[in-house]
């Protein structure tokens, strides 16, 4: 799922500064399983940022409301009397979310309160780690199932590089060697013969390569 | 395939090479390269200009590379993989070999984390293995990395690569140097080597499968000024392996910085007595006016003439 966090609240604020009354549209999809947009963060977020206007004696009124998904147009649809009289909109959702509440309200001012971050799951209770570069054209058979792409920090095809040591990235003794990972994996399944192929350069145009991604299924298309 | 690199006819023929390397400076003068060229020129077979180490800005490789060749040295240019995809990459290659360089090394880079811009985009479009095998074909086939032919004048660089016999996992280390040669890397430096022991080891998996007679090894060494410049290569830097004992041989040293050329020449003589290795490479990182007394006291000078 879609990994976001908010941003600091003295930003959020800083992008409604001169507004009366705002809207804040929480999601109950990827935002809500990590906790950073949901119904329960749009009741914080709003309550938070009156607080903080109270304080500066300059008064912010606030409507909270979550759609189940901001991805979906059929549920921004809902929004349509609730924005009519906000001066923002504030989305909790990732980037599409704000973006298709702006695409849908083109008259007004809709920030975004998060920043999203990356594809990934939760490792432990409160921690969350990316595991797709979301590449358009998934190796994972040819790595052990390790996403080399995303995991690796050169996205090397053809690791581990000489800086992998005591199954730690270069990076960081926080961060584990995709490439160590994928080789105790591909040990473990008898394959390591597979890693002496060598794989060749990827096909970045199915990637993020300057141009937006579209995917069609026809079957399922109305009219 | 021959190419023109004199650092190639020289390993061909059987000599035992050094290389040396030369770190361009953090400024837009050459005056530092040059005198450091004309110093190594008649100690060394070639030197390679590293490409911003350590990811921090520096005057780029391979304009570098050209003041070196016009002091009279042949440079080895280092392409990393971290800051051009491959349409920069290739230009920049033609470049080179149009202003009259003839050997590449082919690297993934060190991770900008580290470097003076950290909040810069990587690339990484391509790995290390891919740009070796992608110089290649386009050397041998005369092909561009998208397959379209180069109707003339493809660059014919002799292609290096390296080795870390220091990182892990450790048993995948030989097979990975094999899937460079594979690529098709004809000589290979080393990360430099502290512990003897481990490098020997490394050595002898390279004999058993016969690399050593497909690519020229050439083992790095390092000349260390003090205990603490091999403190900090043992503890924060990834992929190294330095012995307690070499640090504690500093540590007691009258002259450390003496002490440090001594063990370099130990372990020059050393390796040079290691079947299959087939040179030097000295990485006298900001230290490059050792590399003569190396050179010489290693036994290794006058370095051959070749046509
Ligand atoms: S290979 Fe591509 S699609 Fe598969 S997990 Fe990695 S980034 Fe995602
Ligand atoms: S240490 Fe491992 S994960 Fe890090 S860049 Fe190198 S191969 Fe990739």
């Amino acid at each position: 799922m879609i990994i976001a966090q908010q941003k600091p609240i003295k930003d959020i604020a800083a992008m409604i500064a001169d507004c009366k009354k705002v809207l804040l549209v929480g999601c109950a999809g990827c935002v809500t399983v990590c906790l950073s947009g949901g119904e329960k963060e749009t009741e914080v977020l709003a309550s938070s940022l009156r607080i903080m206007r109270r304080l500066q004696g300059n008064h912010l009124e606030t409507v909270t409301y979550t759609a189940t998904r901001q991805c979906d147009p059929e549920y921004i649809e809902a929004l349509e009397n609730l924005v009519k009289d906000v001066d923002a909109v504030v989305s909790l959702a990732c980037g599409v979310g704000v973006q298709y509440i702006a695409e849908r309200f083109h008259d007004k001012w809709v920030v975004p309160a998060q920043n999203t971050m990356f594809v990934g799951g939760s490792t432990a209770h409160g921690v969350w780690e990316e595991r797709c570069g979301l590449c358009g054209d998934c190796i994972l058979h040819r790595t052990g199932g390790i996403c080399p792409i995303i995991r690796c920090s050169k996205s090397i095809l053809n690791g581990p590089c000489g800086g992998s040591q005591y199954g730690k990235c270069e990076i960081s003794k926080d961060v584990d060697c995709a490439w160590q990972l994928i080789y105790d994996r591909m040990k473990a399944l008898g394959k390591l013969d597979k890693l002496l192929e060598i794989q060749p350069p990827k096909d970045w145009s199915k990637s993020r390569d300057g141009g937006p991604r579209k995917a069609i299924r026809e079957d399922v298309m109305i009219g | 395939m021959k190419t023109e690199s004199k650092l190639q006819k020289l390993l061909d023929s059987g000599h035992f090479a050094v290389t040396a390397e030369i770190g361009p400076p953090k400024h837009a003068s050459a005056h530092g390269i040059r005198h450091h060229a004309h110093m190594l020129k008649d100690y060394v077979d070639a030197t390679n200009i590293t490409d911003c180490q350590t990811a921090i800005v520096r005057l780029s490789s391979i304009a570098s590379a050209v003041h070196i060749l016009d002091c009279g040295l042949e440079p080895i240019v280092q392409m990393t993989c971290r800051d051009r995809n491959r349409i920069a990459i290739q230009s920049d290659l033609l470049g080179a070999y149009s202003l009259g360089v003839r050997n590449l090394l082919c690297l993934s880079g060190d991770h900008q984390k580290f470097g003076n811009e950290p909040s810069a985009k990587n690339v990484y479009d391509i790995d290390s293995i891919q740009l070796i095998y992608l110089m290649r074909r386009m050397r041998e086939e005369k092909l561009f990395f998208s397959g379209e032919p180069i109707k003339e004048h493809e660059p014919r660089f002799f292609i290096g690569a390296v080795a870390n016999p220091f990182a892990d996992p450790f048993e995948f280390r030989v097979a990975r140097l094999e899937k460079k040669v594979e690529a098709g890397a004809e000589f290979i430096q080393t990360q430099c080597i502290f512990d003897m022991e481990r490098f020997e080891r490394f050595m002898e998996m390279v004999r058993e499968r016969g690399i050593h007679e497909r690519v020229h090894i050439l083992a790095g060494v390092t000349p260390l000024k003090s205990w603490r410049a091999a403190k900090y290569l043992q503890t924060s830097v990834s992929g190294m392996i330095v012995p307690d004992d070499i640090v504690e041989r500093l540590k007691k040293a009258e002259d450390p910085k003496r002490e440090g050329i001594e063990i370099c020449i130990e372990q020059i003589k050393h390796i040079r007595n290691i079947p299959g290795v087939h040179g030097v490479h000295i990485m006298a990182i900001a230290w490059e006016e050792v590399v003569p007394e190396i050179v010489e006291r290693s036994g290794l000078f006058p370095r051959p003439k070749v046509e």
